[in-house]
């Protein structure tokens, strides 16, 4: 079952935003990737999509350093408590990003005999934020992590730095 | 005298697991690592991680249906797989191909090879520390992309071939695409061999590093650029051509002893012959259809066991389907390059230290779940 998310028990609200800010605006994702999707993660990282633009760029190999866990592909049976436990090693506070169709809901390898796969990563670890697609392309991945982004930030209206690049493009 | 007093004393084993969360596994390999200090005593790969029953989906899907899977493999050169599960197909219905239709085959099979090879290139070069290689190598295999894109719908599992044919035509727009890409890919292999051929400290992490000699790479079932760079110039283009590869005049790029740096530069030369290719294959487009007038939906091959073997960017590959005359094969079996690739290692490993396991299992080009399909 998916584990709920630990909460700070005292919160400040100013710092918290300021924090959230910083934090969406610096997402760590995790090299690790499952299956197809994560060639597609490999190219939004790279040369011409280039993640780094939304700071989401800095892939890291250990989960102890990273904020975000895209999982990337199909979950095997055999690999369901190896994300489990990479979920586990990861710090507070941390996203999910299930990318892709098999990390949804088993995609197209979900059917009435399949015995292998855990059909979604929600079943494993909290989800926040799904992309769809057998693989989704770039453009999707950055689309999710524009939304996590925002989910981070509690809105869009309270995104500063987007509203101000908003504001520089509008000139 | 009892062997096991022959043994040297090795009190300081240290186990060590490699994956199956690890940068340079790509994917979701784990070896099992026995370590003496840096030095590899033993090495077991572990398989498994990636199982999706993709066999066993096969035989519960029909014959069409299953073709989407095929690309999935894979995936990095789904093109090829697609083509060769459709010419598998063919071969046991006795499906006829119109012959526009095999050269866009071979144009789009020849292009994919090359942009798993550049993706390749890419993640082997930052494996041993060099970043920048991979950052030109998308940028390069993004115009693949574009072009394979624009016929198929899509930029990675493509299922573009059809019994009979393809999915889409090809237009002006592609073959000129095609065209300007092998150009640009010409000119930037000066940038490659500067930047990483002629590099010192890549020559050093790749010379003489995790040989595989021809007697291990035949013992071992080691196929493709793996094989071909020990000097065997085994290509099942070459030498069981399948489609219309006998119609090209193309070489087969063959290494020495088969050392990383063998591969890396039989894997180089191999994308230069696929450009020769797709060239050859351009000039000669035939007019015409691009897929037969019926639609093969529902295809009920006749009984009995059929094997059709062709070479993928990983090596000779194959699918063998058996068919009780239903819509539905009986059994579908996949014979996959990098199984053997893999399991070549627990040799080539051991007496290797850490630092080369990875340059050697980099360089002999894995896709994980191509292993456990």
């Amino acid at each position: 079952m998916a584990t709920e998310k630990v909460e700070p028990v005292i919160q400040f609200a100013l710092l918290d935003d300021l924090l959230n800010l910083a934090r969406a605006n610096s997402l760590w994702p995790m090299t690790f990737g499952l299956a197809c999707c994560a060639i597609e993660m490999m190219a939004a990282g790279a040369a011409r999509f280039d993640l780094d633009r939304f700071g989401a760029g800095v892939f890291r190999p250990s989960p102890r350093q990273s904020d975000v866990m895209i999982v990337a592909g199909t979950i095997s049976r055999k690999m369901a408590p190896v994300i489990k436990r990479l979920w586990d090693q990861m710090p507070n506070p941390k996203w999910c990003i299930a990318m892709g169709n098999c990390a949804i809901s088993g995609g197209p390898f979900e059917y009435p005999e399949q015995y292998a796969i855990v059909p979604g990563a929600h079943l494993i670890v909290p989800v926040d934020i799904t992309v769809p697609g057998c693989p989704p392309r770039p453009e999707g991945l950055i689309q999710g992590i524009l939304a996590l982004e925002d989910k981070i930030t509690k809105g869009e209206q309270r995104n500063l730095l987007r509203r101000f690049s908003r504001k520089v493009e509008a000139r | 005298m009892d062997e096991q007093l022959l043994e040297p004393v090795r009190e300081n084993i240290y186990q060590l697991n490699l994956g199956p969360q690890h940068p340079s596994t790509h994917g979701v390999l784990r070896v099992l690592l026995k370590l003496d200090g840096e030095y590899i005593v033993e090495a077991e790969p572990v398989i498994g991680y990636g199982h999706r029953g993709h066999e066993k989906m096969g035989e519960n899907h029909t014959y069409l249906q299953f073709m989407p899977n095929t690309s999935r493999m894979d995936y990095l050169s789904g093109l090829i797989y697609n083509h060769g599960y459709c010419l598998a197909v063919e071969k046991m219905c006795g499906i006829e191909v119109p012959e526009r239709a095999r050269y866009i085959r071979v144009i789009c099979a020849e292009l994919n090879r090359i942009s798993s090879h550049l993706l390749w290139f890419g993640t082997y070069v930052m494996d041993l520390g060099g970043f920048t290689p991979f950052l030109y190598c998308f940028d390069d295999r993004e115009q693949i992309l574009d072009l394979l894109d624009g016929v198929s719908g899509s930029r990675l599992t493509y299922s573009y071939c059809r019994f009979g044919g393809v999915n889409r035509d090809v237009d002006d727009a592609f073959v000129a695409g095609a065209r300007r890409f092998i150009a640009r890919l010409r000119s930037r292999w000066v940038d490659y061999h500067n930047l990483v051929t002629k590099n010192v400290i890549f020559i050093h992490r790749v010379r003489d590093v995790g040989i595989i000699d021809r007697d291990l790479a035949l013992r071992f079932g080691v196929t493709g650029p793996n094989l071909r760079a020990a000097g065997v110039a085994y290509d099942l283009r070459k030498i069981e051509p399948y489609e219309v590869y006998d119609r090209f005049d193309f070489e087969v790029p063959i290494g020495g002893k088969g050392d990383a740096q063998d591969r890396y530069h039989v894997r180089l030369a191999e994308m230069e012959q696929s450009c020769r290719i797709i060239e050859q294959a351009i000039e000669a487009l035939p007019a015409g259809r691009f897929r037969n007038e019926y639609r093969y939906q529902h295809v009920t091959p006749p009984k009995g066991d059929y094997y059709l073997g062709f070479e993928s960017a990983r090596g000779a590959t194959g699918y063998y389907l058996v068919s009780d005359g239903s819509r539905y094969p009986y059994r579908c079996h996949i014979r996959v390059p990098s199984f053997g690739n893999l399991q070549v290692l627990t040799e080539v490993l051991k007496g290797t230290m850490v630092a080369d396991a990875i340059s050697i299992l980099g360089s002999v080009d894995l896709v994980i779940p191509e292993i456990d399909r």
